[in-house]
């Protein structure tokens, strides 16, 4: 009974010592790269480098690349943490997140996580050129010329006629978490269509080839860069023209996307501490071909991420020398 | 002292939302059937009072439901009594506080249960010494106590097993060497034996018995099984819906049921075996010789046939070197045949044992 | 006395059915009413779907205030960033631990805890199975998995026994916590994860306090009912040797229902990692990770390979846990054996710790995702017509018509029907029940997508209890059927849940039926094993009765066990409807939509947070309409009942 007593007295006095402060998310130690318990790898002298993953393969070129850099020529370990694209900024405040490597336009989050709460900064582009929009395969243009304006969408709504559309035209999204703004667009362009949601890359590159192997309508929403281009024929449908500043309520955008320059977020701890693994990633930098060759690898011909990478760094010695820090 | 060992004064027992603005009130004289379909509240115990004198081995007997089972357990209050006075060895047991309550189950009152209340992960030693080791009672010591008490009971050498590996009577034996290793001045047995086969039953009543002459505590004995109250008992208290219809030894019982309830219970008791001859014997008819052989009056019937079967007078039955009456064979084998009334028995008897 | 005799089949007699009407007369009357009300009111009184509700709006600014106080706000510093950092730290520590140990070591720790809960066999078990875990290549998530499993049940057992043995002790207390628990266990573990990551951000620690909140329920609930089971008589003999309350609850109530507790130790710990995979969605580390992954990239060999690392580890916790559980006293020879065992293997492991490589030997790693992909592709390419043409059947046959009857009937014409049919079934109070929660979803502006949720539910468990159903009677008709279903029943219980969703998008693509097969998958197992333990159950001698009255087999079935195994029929029932509502909701990942979706979205997108958060709510209050409507009479949650026993 007295230890017991004791105890909990030693446990009130510690938490009420420790509850001085209070606790602020900032202070977790998670945040700090977690060198100690990596210590008994010996390679890893430069500590943890966490890299968010989103959900599509062109990323995931990317982080490998970028990934096998930092182990192997900087002796660093990296934490791939999988994750969808806002929940990808959230984990730089909770201190999961370190990098992320691929970031399409978002203004609201850099408003929030950069301007306001300053826990993110921008580390430069990646040198990829970003576009969204809506494509159908190419023998449904050459049946239906006039497909690929938007006007004309209605007309053919019945084409794309699904079991999962309600009666309407079916128009396939991907993962939910994507950028998107294509619910606004169905019902700001009046089309008859619903829009459907695939859940993942994946299942869009699956439609868009069963698509043009079985000849089966569809529309759906895609982007570029893409290893998809090089495989299957895809046509954009011309939506009305993307005009500075008509997306910005996301309620009410009647036009197209804007077109992207990729780049790159760190979060503020990361560029203040990161040392050589945030010169690196904030020099990293290549094409939309270099992109998708890795993404090809990694897609289609069997390799995992880290050997595709390997494959690339072996080719492209002069490219990644240029992003070493000196 | 001289005090009772135990004295209970209009003890009440009801379960149910609130039990106890039930007594006082006209309700609590309704059947408990009634009392349940009027007030939702079950009447286990009531108003019983009786007493158990020092060393006295006291019978409670009824069927089940009869409340028998929660009046012995109101004596230790496990279950707390609604209404009454309860005192044990002088001391007003209802008004004790838990730690008193405790010190008094501790030491004083001990309990033999029929489910046996064995602990299946303890060794037989250590549930024997169980209530020393609550007690604070040091490892070595107790262990010490407990091997004697299990030799007492007859459990040598089944210290370090557990109780599934024993019989039933065995894990009987080992309840009942738990409840003496306290060295309590009260036993309390809640229906003992009623779990176990008859014969097995037999040797544990001879155990009881046997008990009860070598270190002479007092116990109160509850059971459903009458031979064994008339075995055990030297006074029996009948239950029946939770109050006591007669309180009296075996031989005022067969011999003078306080009612029907009573006289239905005894009626297969074999009378000759319980009553004495002062039960059935009369004043002698005008023409009958008195010359035959001459018995105390508290012969067990029994034990008289011999007597008769020597000499075919009547014999002659004497209570403090007076005649009190006699008793021919037709009387005799009157009383040995089954099945008699009592009722008719007890009418032409003199005396009857209400107490 | 008004107790009315118990029979299976009352005597009909010639008066009684002059009286009363036919039975079948009041379910077609209303029936018929409802039919008439949806002709003559279609389209009118219809909730249509606003992402743009106020409620929504409201709840983003709520979660917009979270985040801008997070660092300030007293409730956060001083309450929730503890917890937040208790459950990192310990994650960390556990995690760090099991690093550390190595993987000789923790094979030799899991062997030598096997040795210790149930001899050799379980030994066995355990080094085979986490050595089987390593062998597919997944040894260093599954470790993380096992970190965050068994921080999480440490928590829930930390708070959970505690609380069940009060809740076991004392009547009131057990009344409050038994609807929270139920509320807790219907739950779509979807919906746990918005306000988690709105309170203690995404990460390990937010994903150890999702998880420990979903496998607390078992603890709780198991504890309570080995406390209360305890035998009456040896607490009593106890209390009437003068012992104190605490002696008793240490010396006889505890030690007594060690046993079943160890099983609530079991289930917590099956609840935890079922939930576990699924926090990766919240960026927790480990196999769900990789699951997740695989998810995105349609792959369904890289998909079963950490799904089955995660039945093993399933498996392995389960057989320890369980052996712990039936463990019998021993003595004091058996007891040194058994430490010593446990000792030497475990040194055995850590001794080899310094000789072997950090990571698990390459060489002895077995690659299983091509040849399973190959088989999928062959699935993919030749079945195609026929799933094709069955998802199409279910899709415009059952889900298209049943879904526009919900949409477009009025709100208080499917309010008005639920609360008749969960009266009839279920009475009154869960009536209420279910009809409350309804209006609630209404309240929420989330009708549409509640409507196109249950459209799936109802679907999905229709042909689940149907098929879950057949399996069961035949499973306990024949032994060898039994014996052979069993694994496989097994192995599916302690898949991750959403590992079924792969075979479902292999075979039939993205879509509702997709999810509709995964909970199909999911949920049969759970109502199959309660339709055959329900029929089992039925008491040898009633049987030989029966049969000797000259009952065919048939006859046996629909006269005697069919209707003896009620209870376990309707909570198979039940089971089924609250399994299928969880899995069609994690469909939302394969383009299930409706509410799924609102919630995948809220996690997702910022401006959908709100919206993601209300569709957790009304998901959890879907579940607790359905649960009432189907809980019966079986009196599964009658604490009441049992006292008089």
């Amino acid at each position: 009974m007295k230890k017991l007593r004791l105890i909990a007295g030693v446990l009130v006095l510690g938490l009420s010592a420790a509850a001085c402060g209070g606790a602020k998310v900032e202070d977790d130690s998670a945040a700090a790269p977690s060198a100690s318990a990596a210590g008994s790898a010996a390679a890893s002298a430069g500590g943890t480098v966490k890299i968010a993953i989103n959900g599509w393969v062109g990323y995931e070129a990317d982080a490998a690349v970028v990934s096998y850099l930092l182990e192997h020529e900087l002796g660093y370990k990296v934490e791939k943490v999988t994750l969808a694209e806002e929940p990808s900024w959230q984990g730089m405040e909770s201190g999961d997140v370190d990098v992320i490597l691929e970031n399409w336009g978002h203004p609201d989050l850099k408003k929030k996580y950069i301007e306001e709460k300053q826990i993110a900064v921008e580390a430069g582009s990646t040198g990829n050129k970003g576009v969204i929009g809506w494509y159908v395969p190419e023998w449904m243009v050459e049946k239906y010329p006039d497909i690929t304006d938007y006007k004309n969408l209605n007309k053919y709504a019945d084409l794309f006629k699904t079991s999962e559309s309600d009666g309407k035209g079916q128009m396939l999204d991907g993962d939910p978490s994507f950028v998107t703004n294509d619910e606004a667009l169905v019902k700001n362009l009046k089309l008859d269509y619903k829009v459907v949601y695939a859940g993942s890359e994946a299942a869009l590159i699956k439609a868009a080839k069963q698509a043009t192997d079985q000849k089966k309508p569809l529309l759906m929403y895609f982007y570029e860069p893409q290893w998809l281009f090089n495989q299957v024929k895809l046509v954009k449908v011309n939506l009305p023209a993307y005009t500075e500043g008509c997306d910005s309520d996301p309620k009410k955008v009647a036009c197209d996307y804007p077109p992207y320059d990729l780049d790159k977020i760190v979060s503020k701890k990361f560029a203040d501490t990161g040392g050589k693994a945030y010169e690196l990633i904030k020099a990293f930098q290549w094409t939309n071909d270099d992109q998708n060759a890795v993404a090809d690898d990694i897609t289609n011909n069997g390799m995992s991420a880290e050997d595709a990478a390997k494959k690339w760094v072996e080719a492209n010695t002069a490219k990644w020398q240029a992003w070493m820090p000196k | 002292m001289g005090t009772a060992a135990i004295e209970v004064r209009g003890l009440w027992k009801i379960f149910g939302p609130k039990a106890d603005r039930i007594i006082g009130s006209p309700d609590a004289d309704l059947e408990p059937a009634q009392l349940r379909a009027k007030t939702g509240c079950t009447a286990a115990v009531r108003d019983v009072s009786f007493e158990v004198r020092p060393g006295e081995v006291f019978v409670v007997m009824g069927l089940s439901g009869s409340g028998k089972s929660t009046l012995v357990r109101c004596l230790t209050r496990l279950i707390e009594p609604t209404a009454g006075e309860l005192r044990i060895d002088g001391q007003d047991v209802r008004a004790m506080s838990a730690k008193q309550l405790r010190e008094l189950r501790r030491h004083r009152v001990s309990m033999v249960f029929q489910h046996f209340g064995l602990l299946p992960h303890r060794k037989v030693v250590d549930n024997v010494g169980y209530g020393l080791e609550i007690q604070g009672v040091g490892r070595a010591e107790r262990h010490e106590k407990a091997r004697r008490i299990l030799s007492l009971v007859g459990l040598e050498g089944h210290e370090d097993s557990y109780p599934e590996q024993l019989s039933g009577g065995m894990q009987q034996r080992v309840g009942l060497a738990r409840a003496l290793a306290v060295d309590p001045e009260v036993l309390l047995f809640d229906e003992p034996f009623s779990a176990l086969d008859p014969l097995i039953r037999r040797d544990m009543q001879a155990e009881v018995i046997r008990l009860h002459r070598e270190v002479g505590k007092t116990m109160v004995f509850i059971t459903h099984d009458l031979s064994e109250a008339l075995k055990l008992g030297e006074r029996i208290a009948i239950m029946r819906a939770g109050a006591i219809v007669q309180v009296g030894t075996p031989e005022e019982l067969v011999g003078a049921p306080a009612d029907d309830y009573v006289a239905d219970f005894v009626r297969d008791v074999p009378r000759a075996q319980v009553l004495s001859l002062r039960w059935i014997s009369r004043d002698p008819e005008p023409d009958e010789p008195l010359d035959g052989p001459e018995l105390p009056a508290d012969t067990v019937i029994h034990d008289a046939v011999p007597a008769a079967m020597a000499s075919d007078r009547p014999i002659r039955v004497v209570a403090d070197g007076e005649l009190v009456g006699v008793v021919s064979r037709v009387d005799l084998l009157g009383a040995v045949r089954p099945g008699t009334g009592p009722v008719a028995v007890a009418a032409s008897a003199g005396a009857t044992g209400e107490a | 006395m008004v107790s009315a005799p118990v029979q299976v089949a009352p005597p009909v007699q010639a008066p009684a059915r002059v009286r009363r009407l036919p039975r079948w007369v009041a379910p077609v009357a209303g029936v018929v009413a409802v039919v008439a009300l949806y002709v003559a009111f279609r389209g009118k009184a219809v909730l249509p779907h606003d992402d743009d509700a106020t409620l929504f709006h409201w709840l983003n600014d709520a979660r917009d205030w979270v985040d801008e106080n997070r660092n300030s706000s007293p409730i956060f510093l001083y309450v929730v960033n503890y917890l937040r950092l208790g459950a990192a730290g310990v994650y960390e520590g556990l995690q760090a631990g099991l690093v550390a140990l190595g993987w000789p070591g923790l094979l030799g720790l899991a062997a030598g805890l096997g040795w210790l809960a149930g001899g050799w066999r379980i030994a066995l078990v355990s080094f085979a199975g986490f050595a089987g875990v390593g062998v597919l290549g997944f040894w260093e998530a599954s470790v993380e998995t096992l970190a965050l499993t068994l921080s999480a049940v440490l928590l829930s057992l930390l708070f959970g026994i505690p609380l069940g043995i009060w809740a076991g002790r004392s009547h009131r207390v057990r009344r409050i916590v038994t609807p929270v628990l139920d509320v807790m266990q219907i739950m779509p573990t979807f919906s746990y994860l918005s306000p988690m990551v709105l309170l203690f951000l995404i990460g390990p620690a937010s994903a150890t306090i999702a998880t420990m909140i979903y496998a607390m329920p078992p603890a709780i609930r198991i504890t309570a009912m080995a406390i209360q089971r305890v035998s009456g008589v040896a607490v009593e003999a106890s209390e009437s040797l003068g012992a104190t309350r605490w002696q008793t609850l240490g010396k006889v109530r505890l030690p007594l229902a060690l046993n079943t507790i160890t099983l609530g130790v079991n289930q917590t710990i099956a609840a935890a990692l079922s939930m576990v995979p699924l926090t990766a969605l919240i960026a927790a580390p480990g196999l769900g990770e990789d699951l997740l992954r695989a998810l995105a990239r349609v792959n369904v060999g890289a998909a079963l390979v950490p799904g089955v690392a995660i039945v093993l580890i399933a498996i392995v916790l389960d057989r320890m846990t369980r052996a712990a559980a039936q463990r019998r006293e021993s003595g004091t020879r058996a007891r040194a054996v058994r430490w010593g065992g446990f000792a030497v293997l475990t040194a055995a492991g850590l001794a080899l710790v310094p000789a072997m490589a950090q990571e698990f030997p390459e060489q002895w790693q077995v690659q299983i995702v091509r040849p399973i992909n190959d088989v999928v592709d062959w699935i993919e390419a030749h079945w195609y017509t026929f799933t094709g043409f069955l998802n199409d059947v279910v899709a415009y046959g059952l889900l298209n018509p049943l879904q526009d009857v919900l949409t477009s009937a009025p709100w208080w014409l499917v309010t008005a029907a639920v609360l008749v049919f969960a009266w009839r079934v279920s009475g009154l109070a869960a009536g209420l029940v279910a009809t409350v929660c309804l209006l609630c979803v209404a309240a929420l502006q989330l009708w549409e997508h509640a409507m196109e949720t249950l459209t799936l539910v109802l679907v999905a468990s229709v042909i689940t209890i149907a098929a879950g159903l057949a399996l069961g009677v035949a499973a306990a008709r024949s032994r060898w059927f039994a014996a052979g279903l069993r694994p496989v029943l097994d192995a599916a219980q302690t898949m991750p849940s959403f590992s079924y969703l792969l075979p479902a998008v292999a075979l039939f693509g993205n879509g509702r039926f997709t999810a509709i097969t995964a909970s199909f998958i999911y949920a049969v197992p759970v109502v199959a094993r309660l339709v055959e333990d329900g029929l089992r159950a039925v008491p040898g001698t009633v049987m030989e009765a029966a049969r000797s009255a000259g009952s065919t087999d048939r006859q046996l079935l629909w006269k005697v066990q069919l209707p003896m195994a009620r209870g376990s029929l309707l909570l198979a029932a039940n089971q089924g409807i609250v399994m299928t509502l969880a899995m069609v909701v994690i469909g939302a990942l394969v383009g299930a939509g409706a509410l799924g979706y609102d919630v995948v979205a809220g996690f997702a997108q910022q401006e959908d947070y709100g919206k993601g958060l209300a569709a957790g709510v009304a998901l959890v209050l879907l579940g607790v309409m359905l649960d009432r409507i189907t809980q019966g009479a079986n009196g599964r949650r009658s604490p009441h009942k049992k006292r008089n026993a």
